[in-house]
């Protein structure tokens, strides 16, 4: 009884959320205009199929989404990892960072546009900050919080270098404090997707902001559903990839 | 027979907020090849401190330590820490190889070394496990061969059992003999508990004062296998603890 009571409940409590969510337009509360019933909602999934940008736009977004992760982390983390190891290399960026850290992915729009374009590059640029802040803090706490026990065993055993020191025990350690940040940061990348093609770069965000100016919000709804669904598949199989490799956790 | 290790006048001090604090001054310790020595005494008495120097996680102020080069060793020292202070993210096999990642030898031969250095504590069929599926005294054993394989000259432990439950810690002595008289290896080992040095070492050293110095250095002449409560043994345990006892009382009256 236990065990399906949880799934019958999420299954009662989403009913409820279509019903009042078909409901509202139905019964005119609202125009149709401004909120699609979900009935809709397949129909204009299909056309957007068949016509082909739908895949498109997932493609281009996942494109964007995929290289602009990879490079937000990939710097977060060798910054993070530089300066959680190196106290004057902190020192040197601390106010660097501080005057950067506040500035919104969005706010680098203008510049993104003028310094490359309304390009694929230009929507990456805009990711990869998004998530490089996340992944930086992230990674230098948690390089931070290293077991000084652990690097005295290191040293004990003739590892005495940095670069020894962070292969054998810095790393490891720090790597499930690095993975929650990346998990923080999948999502964020998504919201910094839409962002990143408002201006006119295709994919999702780009498609999505052509459907409000139109006013076709069934559209605009198969949209974030899609993107729902995107970050769905990624965060589950981020959970499973992390799940194997902090396999050594208790 | 010349000595492993030449311990001369050994000072130890730490500086701290401009307050300098020696903690060990004059050390003398010769220690021969096979010989295990036991170093006892009071907390704060600079017994770890000694280890963290030997092995170098610690510079000392005053005096020299001399390596005989003539003891064929792959490493001069190995350190079993009071806690196990496994890597948790590897397993037991890889936990065993960690230190011999420093040296020459291949994958396949590591693996084999580690193996044998795990069969060597009784522990070769939990090699694929990670380190909290163990119980602490197995831990501890992991950590003894992890120590033991990198073959070093002297092998230095760091009050090793204190944390374990008296059962084990009784067990893993009895182990420790047992591997260290079959192997003949030096072993320098650091203790607070009087009766475990005296059950365990060919010869006790005690430390005592602030800073810490040598009060008595005694063999301890009985052939392993020792019993416990051999009138002997007590009879050395006694000894140390007179003198140790009434360095303390002196202590205490000072501070008042």
């Amino acid at each position: 009884m236990r065990g399906a009571t949880p799934y019958l409940l999420a299954a009662i409590g989403l009913a409820l959320f279509l019903g009042v969510w078909e409901a509202v337009p139905r019964l005119g509360l609202l125009p149709p205009t401004l909120l699609p019933a979900p009935s809709q909602l397949p129909a204009a999934f299909l056309r957007e199929v068949k016509s082909g940008i739908w895949g498109d736009s997932v493609l281009f977004s996942l494109w964007h989404y995929a290289i602009g992760l990879a490079c937000g982390t990939a710097c977060g983390i060798v910054l993070g990892i530089a300066t959680g190891m190196y106290r004057p290399f902190d020192w040197a960026l601390a106010w660097i960072v501080r005057v950067l850290r506040p500035i919104p992915g969005l706010a680098w729009v203008p510049f993104a546009i003028l310094w490359f374009g309304i390009d694929q590059t230009a929507a990456v640029f805009i990711i990869a900050i998004g998530c490089f802040w996340i992944v930086f803090f992230a990674a230098q706490g948690a390089i931070r919080g290293v077991d000084r026990d652990l690097i005295e065993v290191a040293e004990a055993f003739g590892f005495k270098s940095g670069p020894e020191k962070l292969v054998k025990v810095l790393f490891p350690a720090a790597l499930p404090g690095m993975l929650v940040g990346v998990r923080t940061a999948l999502g964020q990348a998504w919201m910094a997707v839409v962002a990143s093609e408002l201006f006119g770069v295709s994919g999702l965000g780009q498609r999505m902001q052509q459907a409000s100016s139109l006013l076709a919000t069934d559209i605009v709804v198969v949209y974030m559903l899609t993107m729902a669904a995107l970050y769905g598949l990624v965060d589950t199989a981020f959970v499973f990839l992390q799940s194997r490799l902090l396999a050594w956790k208790a | 027979m010349q000595s492993v290790i030449a311990i001369e006048g050994l000072g130890i001090a730490f500086e701290q907020g401009g307050v300098r604090t020696e903690v060990l001054r004059g050390l003398d310790l010769k220690i021969a090849p096979g010989e295990f020595v036991a170093i006892v005494g009071p907390s704060g008495v600079g017994k770890s401190t000694l280890l963290r120097v030997l092995i170098g996680l610690a510079t000392p102020s005053a005096g020299t330590v001399r390596l005989n080069p003539d003891v064929k060793a792959d490493r001069a020292m190995a350190l079993v820490f009071q806690d196990s202070r496994l890597l948790p993210w590897r397993r037991i096999l890889s936990n065993v190889c960690f230190g011999l990642e420093k040296t020459q030898l291949t994958r396949l031969e590591r693996r084999e070394r580690a193996l044998a250095a795990l069969a060597g504590v009784g522990l070769r069929d939990v090699a694929a496990r990670f380190p909290h599926q163990l119980s602490g005294g197995q831990r501890q054993r992991v950590a003894l061969a992890r120590a033991l394989a990198v073959r070093p000259a002297i092998l230095l432990m760091d009050e090793p059992f204190s944390a374990l439950d008296v059962q084990t810690r009784e067990a893993l002595q009895d182990e420790l003999i047992r591997v260290q008289s079959a192997s003949g290896q030096t072993v320098l080992f650091v203790t607070h508990d009087i009766d475990e040095a005296v059950y365990l070492a060919d010869r006790v050293v005690a430390l005592g004062g602030r800073p810490g110095e040598v009060k008595i250095s005694l063999d301890i002449n009985v052939p392993h296998p020792r019993r416990r409560d051999d009138v002997a043994l007590r009879h050395s345990a006694a000894q140390i603890r007179d003198v140790l006892f009434a360095e303390t009382i002196v202590r205490e009256d000072w501070v008042i």
